[in-house]
């Protein structure tokens, strides 16, 4: 993989706005940012509604990601160019979840909404209706997505990577600034892991760093090119992000996105956990 | 969408006693700026959170207590920088002009 099978830039998809076999489609965390307007053609997925199972705490599974697809007019051969607020978060989490189940041609709208937004390009409130497909998906990828048994086995032993903001990863705050801090997790990190907050790999108008700025980002923070990398933030979506970068980007092996991620480890009983800025030991 | 609005959106249901709220309203020639992206950055520059601003150009932060940057990007600007200290309990309010 490389930022040239992974990425799009905005002027790509306003020359490919017209192409029937490029499906664009907005993720956001706010799950009505799609009806004040999006880009033109573009469908929505609810990282809610659509892609969590509902009663268990898990996605949906493959049949109703099957269903799903195939109504909103996806097809097993469609280009499908993700793009979300939130600096991609969510975009980046849909990627993950279709390579989770084998699609093949999947890119990230570089900057997202918000470049789109800041160099004033087009958006509208006319929902777009594709034709109906009928959407086989794969078996799911268990390389590319890790459980809390492995993550806990793994302390010490592989790279792990907390992405979430320096006051997340030292306990001072609970979650992302911009939502209310009262959690059922405790505060703090997985012990050993290294924080490189995602918001390194961008820059401030959402669009990824070069190649060159991502792959020393990553060498100063000690990653170890021999070892296995688990990503894990709050939920899921940011270490999506850093997933996308790692994997789809820059090309590394073996790399896992923890989509349980604190909200998951910062529950369990009896596992360790570090607190303050240093990365703590096994 | 007229400019009389002051101050961040309105405080019903939030627990603002139990949070540090740092919020606000981001003006244009003292209109307000519905398309805008507020950043929130740590003591030492990190980025901590990101919201873009509503129709009505405000925003909101849950913060720690402690001092923070706001970084405000809207189109055809150039970022504006805003220091701001939040509390436990209390309210910061910012107005931001870009």
């Amino acid at each position: 993989m490389s930022r040239e099978s992974a990425l799009v830039t905005a002027d790509w998809v306003e020359e490919h706005l017209n192409d029937s076999s490029v499906v664009l489609v907005e993720v956001d965390e706010d799950t009505e940012a799609y009806d004040k307007g999006h880009i033109p053609g573009a469908i929505k997925l609810d990282w809610k509604g659509d892609l969590q199972d509902g009663v268990r705490h898990d996605f949906v599974s493959k049949d109703k990601l099957e269903a799903l697809l195939s109504a909103k007019g996806i097809g097993n051969d469609d280009t499908v160019v993700f793009y979300g607020g939130n600096n991609n978060w969510f975009a980046a989490y849909a990627y993950w979840y279709l390579k989770y189940y084998g699609h093949d041609n999947l890119r990230l709208l570089d900057g997202g909404r918000k470049k789109w937004e800041l160099d004033s390009r087009e958006l509208t409130t006319e929902v777009s209706d594709r034709p109906a497909t009928t959407y086989v998906a794969k078996d799911a990828d268990e390389s590319i997505r890790a459980f809390r048994d492995e993550v806990i086995a793994s302390i010490g032993t592989k790279n792990l990577i907390d992405v979430r903001s320096p006051d997340e990863y030292a306990g001072r705050l609970l979650a992302p600034a911009h939502l209310p801090q009262e959690q059922a997790q405790i505060g703090g990190h997985i012990p050993t892991a290294g924080n490189v907050p995602w918001s390194k790999a961008a820059n401030d108008d959402g669009t990824f760093r070069s190649d060159e700025e991502l792959k020393a980002l990553y060498a100063d923070a000690g990653l170890d090119d021999a070892k296995d990398t688990i990503a894990y933030c709050r939920i899921g979506e940011r270490s999506s992000h850093t997933w996308f970068v790692l994997k789809e980007i820059l090309g590394h092996e073996n790399v896992k996105n923890y989509d349980g991620s604190w909200t998951e480890y910062g529950a369990l009983r009896a596992v360790p956990v570090a607190l303050g800025d240093e990365p703590g030991v096994a | 969408m007229c400019g009389a609005i002051k101050g961040g959106p309105s405080l019903e249901g939030v627990d603002v006693a139990n949070e540090a709220v740092i919020q606000g309203i981001v003006t244009r020639d003292g209109q307000p700026v519905g398309n805008a992206y507020v950043r929130l950055l740590d003591r030492t520059g990190e980025f901590t959170a990101e919201v873009p601003t509503s129709a009505t150009g405000q925003f909101r932060f849950f913060a720690g207590p402690g001092e923070w940057t706001l970084r405000t990007l809207a189109p055809k600007s150039i970022s504006v920088d805003n220091a701001v200290t939040a509390a436990k309990g209390v309210v910061a309010e910012v107005a931001v002009a870009v």
